[in-house]
């Protein structure tokens, strides 16, 4: 009798160290996920800057940043038109995304009865599933061909048509994020100013959409990092070639897809392939100062 | 009883993991044609590649013991790693540009790349000639009426600044003279292609056999593009494929080249992918 109570004694004292065992190695192990991830990050960080930088050895960043003159065979690597074209392209994407979404997000927040709630919001997320050469594909078979005979383009490719189509790729993280933000505006505050008189209209422009603005900055943010950054879609409405637009119907390049184009056939190493892991770099640091800019915004949501 | 099940499960997976890891092993031993062995590897253009391909597969089924891997990337990939020394052979559609001439890079000029001039199918216009060529692509003539077509615009619709094909019409056709930037760039022949046939009033330029029922092919200072004209030195737009090794090769590499240059390779595959063999050039 008892001897078998000391087996089992025995038995569950390396059971809980084999658990404290688990326990720790649980712990390591996530520790050492965080910090291969941080490792990873910031090599690729330091990697594209360190790669892009040597640059400069043979450009000066001047004519890099101001020249649009990028004929990387004579040796004039001026990509203005490129950071032109990629701050052009996302502005036109947001200013005709960031309101449908916005409109959207209002419809689906407060007006929106039930049943359609239920089958608007997955239908919304599941925008974010489809692949932008998907996108790139529609808006060549169906947009280039519809403003050349509409407008009496010659081609149609260009910031505009390129705009348009990251439009459509936005929208939905604007919607669903600002969707979000509304939803959480605390109800007596828009109860309250119901009850003080003030109609439908009234009370989402003074009160509901002031409280839920830094969610929608978030959500407009997050969507600009994404238009800077896409590249396929882009790539195949802009037309791809170093002239600085004059209009929206111009065919251009921005930082991403010029770097998709040259990147295959440009040697590692040379002048012209570290200018392209420049252009990397820059929209690396741009991304990363929108994030920064969505952390300060949510930052400021919790403080209020 | 789980647990029972996986291990089983896992173990039937080694085995036959294995077993296939062995199997493969055994075809590797078991060559028939001694004498050659070892690893050939070869990255760059890939315009070459679909000639390459099958000229791989059949070196390699006569060889047993060689391995060849073959990689795309580009043609300034290509030099850029035979240069290196990270591969054997750098393919490329271009002449080796001045900054490798010191490297000792030795030229096999392998086959004869076409390239076309093509517009969309509703297009009147059936020639150009190498002025008229010259003035489209540098941007001096806008509309198809000047070159004998109809009052449109005319949508340039070419390859980027870092592509053979480009280089090899700059060479040709332009000589001293620049390429427009106001065009439409696409990242690869078929890219091309399918703009021009979408795009009416445009032109660009591909390798001959991407050019299909899709688009129109331009005669080139009134000279149809067939292979019997390039051979007799009528038709000028054309380029050489060019594979370049570090020094002049030897062993296995050697005999792949000589197998890619063979009466027997270039008469019965390159003509067939529309290239056009390079030993029935006239120089």
């Amino acid at each position: 009798m008892t001897g078998r109570n000391n087996t089992t004694r025995t038995d569950a004292k390396s059971w809980h160290r084999r658990q404290l065992f688990f326990d720790k190695a649980g712990a390591y192990g996530v520790i050492a996920c965080s910090v291969l991830m941080t490792i990873l990050l910031f090599s690729i960080i330091f990697f594209v800057g360190r790669q892009g930088l040597l640059t400069f050895q043979a450009v000066s960043p001047i004519d890099f940043f101001f020249s649009a003159k990028w004929e990387p065979t004579a040796g004039a690597f001026g990509a203005a038109s490129f950071l032109a074209g990629s701050l052009l392209t996302t502005l036109v994407a947001i200013l005709l995304g960031a309101p449908l979404g916005l409109a959207g997000a209002i419809y689906l927040a407060q007006v929106a009865p039930p049943a359609i709630k239920k089958i608007l919001r997955p239908a919304v997320d599941l925008y974010v599933a489809i692949p932008s050469v998907v996108y790139g594909y529609m808006g060549l078979t169906l947009l280039l061909p519809f403003l050349r005979d509409n407008l009496g383009l010659p081609s149609g490719f260009g910031i505009f048509s390129a705009g348009v189509v990251l439009a459509i790729m936005i929208f939905p993280t604007v919607l669903s994020l600002s969707a979000d933000a509304i939803h959480a505006v605390p109800s007596p505050l828009e109860e309250g100013s119901i009850a003080l008189g003030a109609t439908w209209w009234q009370t989402l422009r003074h009160i509901t959409l002031p409280a839920a603005a830094p969610g929608i900055t978030t959500g407009i943010i997050l969507a600009m990092a994404r238009a800077v950054g896409e590249t396929m879609a882009v790539e195949m409405l802009i037309g791809n070639t170093p002239q600085l637009a004059t209009s929206l119907f111009q065919p251009t390049a921005t930082l991403t897809s010029n770097i998709v184009v040259e990147m295959g056939n440009t040697p590692f190493g040379s002048a012209w392939g570290n200018s392209l892991f420049l252009m990397a770099f820059v929209l690396l640091i741009l991304s990363l100062f929108l994030i920064l800019l969505v952390r300060h915004f949510s930052a400021r949501k919790e403080a209020a | 009883m789980f647990f029972k099940k996986t291990m089983l499960l896992a173990g039937a997976a080694l085995l036959s993991a294995s077993a296939l890891l062995f199997t493969g092993c055994g075809g590797g031993a078991a060559g028939t044609d001694a004498g050659l062995s070892g690893k050939i590897s070869a990255s760059g253009s890939t315009a070459l590649l679909p000639l390459l391909k099958p000229a791989q597969e059949e070196f390699q089924n006569a060889n047993k013991n060689v391995t060849v891997s073959i990689a795309g990337g580009g043609s300034f990939t290509g030099m850029n790693q035979v240069a290196e020394g990270s591969v054997d052979i750098g393919n490329s559609d271009v002449d080796l540009p001045e900054e490798y001439k010191d490297k000792g890079l030795v030229d096999h000029k392998v086959v004869v790349e076409p390239f076309v001039f093509i517009v969309d199918k509703e297009n009147p216009v059936k020639n150009l000639t190498k002025q008229q060529a010259i003035d489209i692509l540098t941007g001096k003539i806008t509309n198809w009426k000047d070159v004998g077509g109809s009052d449109q615009k005319i949508t340039l619709i070419h390859r980027a600044k870092s592509s053979g094909s480009r280089a090899t019409i700059q060479a040709v056709v332009l000589g001293s003279a620049s390429f427009t930037d106001d065009a439409i760039i696409q990242d690869s022949n078929g890219a091309v292609r399918t703009a021009i046939s979408t795009t009416p009033g445009s032109i660009g330029y591909v390798d001959a056999p991407y050019a299909d029922d899709s688009v129109k092919v331009l005669a080139y200072d009134g000279v149809e593009f067939n292979a019997q004209n390039i051979i007799d030195g009528k038709y000028m737009l054309y380029g050489y494929g060019h594979m370049y090794t570090k020094g002049e090769p030897t062993g296995a590499v050697k005999a792949f080249l000589d197998y890619v240059l063979s009466d027997a390779f270039q008469n019965s595959q390159v003509e067939k992918l529309g290239f056009i063999p390079v030993n029935k050039m006239k120089k």
